[in-house]
C-alpha cells in the first residue's frame, strides 16, 4: 500500500463520516460546517488527485461562497436553529432503494471499466495541467460550446436573480 | 559560498548524511526535513508576529503623536513579551450556551489561514515552499477559510454583538474577494503562469509600471479583506465594541489578533510580490539567499507601512457605502481594466519594450481617468437629484 492510498482511504472516510453528518445532526448550523468538511475532503482528494486547479476552486467556490451563503440565509431566516420535525419522512424506505440502486448501478460500472485497475501514468516532465486544462476549455475543438453556454446560462441566472430582486419605485 | 546562494538544500543535504547515518530511510528522513522545515518557518513567523505587535504600537503612536510603548525595556521592546505571558495566564472564559467545539476552532483557523498562505511565498530564489502553479487562486482560497473562521467565531460565541460584526466582515470579505481575484489575474496575463514564484522570476520591470491602477486596485481590496479601517465595518468599536472576537479572551483573543497582524503584514508582502518585484532587486537576490529574503521583507514592510498608514490616517465608511464602493465602482473598474489589459497585451504581443511597458501604463491612466469620470459626473447627478429633492421639500409640506 503507498503512501497515496493511505492518503485517500483516510480522507474519504472523513469525507463520508462528515457527509452522514449533514444529514444526521439536528443542528442546522452544524449540518452546514460537516458539509464545508465535505467538501474539504473533496478539495483533498483533488489535490491527491493532482487536479490542483480544481481543489483550489472547490475551495474557493464551494467554502468561499456557497457554503457561507448557506450559513448567510439559514441565519437570516431561522430564528431557531433547531431542526424540530422528525428527520425522517414517509418515503425514506423508497429513498434508500434508490440510494442503493445508483450506488450498485455506479459499483457495477466502475467495475466494468478497464481502467479501475490500471496505474495513472505519471504526466510529463514540464507538462502544464493548468494551462492544458485552460486551453481545453478555450479551443474550438475542445470544449469551448460548454463552456460559453454554461456561461451564458449563469449570467442569465445572474440577470433573472437581479430582476425577482430588483424593487421598482 | 553555496550556503550563502541556497541555504536550505545545502543545510537539507548535511540533515540527510546525519539522518542516513542513524540508518533512517530515504523517505522518513525526507519527509523528516520536511516537517523540520515547516516548523522553522513558522516558528519564525510567530516570533516575528510579537515584534509585529510592537511595530503596529509604536507606528500607531506616532500618526497619534503619542509615544506609545516605552516602560519595559530598550524602547518598550519587551512590551509584547510581557502582553503574552499576561494573556497566557488569563482566565479562559466560554460565554454560556456558546457552541464549544466551533468556539475553539475558529481561533486556530483563523491563524491557520494566515500561516498557509506562506506556503506559496517565495522568499529567495531558492527558499520556496511549494512552487504552486496556481498561487493566485490559493491565496484567495486561504481567505475563504479566514472568513469561515470569522462566522464561526461569530455565531459560536452567542452573541449578537460578535454575530452582527462576522455578518458585516464577512460580507465585506466576500464582496472584496472579486476585484481582488480580478486585479491578480493581470500579472498573471503578463507572466503567462499564476505561480507565484514565476510571477516574481518575471518582474525584469516591476509589474506597477505596467499597471498601476491595479496595484492600487490590490491594495484597496487588500484592506478590505483584512478588515482594516476604513473598512473595519466588522470591528466598529462604536456600535459593535469589538465586533467578531467580543467574547474570546486570553491566548484565543491573542490568536485573533495576533492572526490579523500576521495577515496585513502577508498581505504587504504580496503586494509587494505581485507588483514591486518581490525579492528582486537589481541582482542584489543573486548574490546571496539571505539577502533576498531581507529585500523581500524591507519591502513587505513597506506595504505593511502604507496599510497602516491608511488605517490609522482615514475614517470608517458606511457599509453601504462600501459595498455600493465595491459592486458599482471597484468590480466594473477591475474588469475593464482586466479585458484592457488582455487586450493591450495580444496586440503589443510582438512590439519591443518600450512599447510594451508605455502601452500598458498609458492604458492603465486612461482607464483610471475614465472611471474616475464616469463616477464624479454621475455622483454630481446624484448629489443634484437629492438636493433638487430636498429644495422642493416645503413646497410639498405646504400643500
Amino acid at each position: 500500500m503507498t503512501i497515496d492510498k493511505i492518503i485517500f482511504l483516510i480522507v474519504a472516510a472523513g469525507t463520508l463520516i462528515a457527509a452522514l453528518r449533514v444529514v444526521t445532526t439536528g443542528n442546522l448550523i452544524h449540518a452546514a460546517f460537516w458539509l464545508i468538511a465535505t467538501l474539504f475532503g473533496v478539495a483533498v482528494i483533488f489535490a491527491v488527485l493532482h487536479a490542483s486547479f480544481l481543489a483550489v476552486v472547490q475551495v474557493v467556490v464551494y467554502i468561499g461562497a456557497i457554503a457561507i451563503l448557506f450559513i448567510f440565509a439559514v441565519m437570516l431566516t431561522r430564528k431557531d436553529m433547531r431542526d424540530q420535525g422528525p428527520q425522517l419522512n414517509r418515503n425514506w424506505g423508497f429513498g434508500a432503494l434508490l440510494a442503493a440502486l445508483a450506488f450498485v448501478g455506479l459499483a457495477l460500472l466502475v467495475h466494468g471499466w478497464s481502467g479501475v485497475t490500471k496505474t495513472a501514468s505519471a504526466f510529463p516532465s514540464g507538462f502544464d495541467a493548468v494551462s492544458a486544462l485552460g486551453n481545453a476549455l478555450v479551443s474550438p475543438d475542445a470544449y469551448v460550446l460548454p463552456f460559453e453556454v454554461a456561461s451564458v446560462l449563469l449570467v442569465a441566472a445572474l440577470v433573472g436573480a437581479v430582476y425577482v430582486a430588483y424593487n421598482r419605485k | 559560498m553555496d550556503f550563502l546562494k541556497d541555504p536550505l538544500k545545502v543545510t537539507a543535504d548535511w540533515l540527510l548524511g546525519i539522518f542516513a547515518g542513524w540508518g533512517m530511510p530515504e523517505l522518513w528522513a525526507n519527509v523528516l526535513i520536511g516537517f523540520l522545515g515547516i516548523f522553522i518557518l513558522v516558528a519564525l513567523l510567530m516570533a516575528l508576529d510579537i515584534i509585529l505587535v510592537w511595530i503596529e504600537r509604536k507606528v500607531v503612536s506616532r500618526f497619534q503623536s503619542r509615544i506609545g510603548p516605552n516602560r519595559v525595556g530598550p524602547f518598550g521592546l519587551i512590551q509584547p513579551f510581557a502582553d503574552i505571558i499576561k494573556l497566557l495566564i488569563k482566565e479562559d472564559t466560554t460565554p454560556e450556551g456558546a457552541d464549544k467545539t466551533l468556539y475553539n476552532l475558529a481561533p486556530i483557523l483563523s491563524m491557520m489561514s494566515v500561516l498557509i498562505l506562506w506556503a506559496v511565498v517565495p522568499l529567495a530564489p531558492s527558499i520556496l515552499g511549494v512552487d504552486l502553479n496556481i498561487g493566485a487562486l490559493y491565496i484567495i482560497a486561504a481567505g475563504a477559510i479566514g472568513a469561515l473562521s470569522i462566522i464561526m467565531a461569530g455565531w459560536s460565541s452567542n452573541n449578537k454583538y460578535s454575530l452582527i460584526g462576522a455578518f458585516r466582515e464577512v460580507a465585506v470579505m466576500l464582496s472584496f474577494e472579486i476585484p481582488m481575484l480580478t486585479v491578480m489575474l493581470i500579472p498573471t496575463i503578463f507572466t503567462g503562469s499564476m505561480g507565484i514564484g514565476a510571477i516574481t522570476q518575471a518582474q525584469d520591470t516591476w509589474f506597477v509600471f505596467l499597471a498601476p491602477l491595479a496595484a492600487v486596485i490590490f491594495l484597496i481590496a487588500a484592506i478590505a479583506e483584512l478588515g482594516r479601517a476604513p473598512f473595519d465595518m466588522g470591528e466598529a468599536e462604536s456600535e459593535l465594541i469589538s465586533g467578531y472576537n467580543i467574547e474570546y479572551s486570553g491566548m484565543k483573543f491573542g490568536m485573533f489578533y495576533a492572526g490579523e497582524l500576521l495577515r496585513a503584514f502577508t498581505f504587504g508582502g504580496f503586494w509587494a510580490i505581485l507588483f514591486f518585484g518581490g525579492y528582486r532587486f537589481f541582482g542584489l537576490e543573486q548574490v546571496s539567499a539571505f539577502l533576498a529574503v531581507a529585500i523581500l521583507f524591507f519591502k513587505a514592510f513597506i506595504g505593511y507601512w502604507i496599510i497602516m498608514w491608511v488605517k490609522y490616517t482615514l475614517l470608517r465608511i458606511r457599509i453601504d457605502h462600501m459595498l455600493a464602493f465595491n459592486w458599482k465602482f471597484l468590480t466594473p473598474v477591475a474588469f475593464v481594466l482586466l479585458m484592457t489589459t488582455a487586450l493591450m497585451n495580444a496586440l503589443l504581443a510582438n512590439a519591443p519594450a518600450w512599447l510594451y511597458i508605455g502601452g500598458m501604463f498609458l492604458s492603465n491612466i486612461l482607464v483610471a481617468w475614465i472611471s474616475l469620470e464616469v463616477a464624479r459626473s454621475t455622483s454630481r447627478r446624484e448629489r443634484e437629484r437629492v438636493e433638487g429633492a430636498k429644495a422642493s421639500m416645503p413646497e410639498v409640506a405646504q400643500h
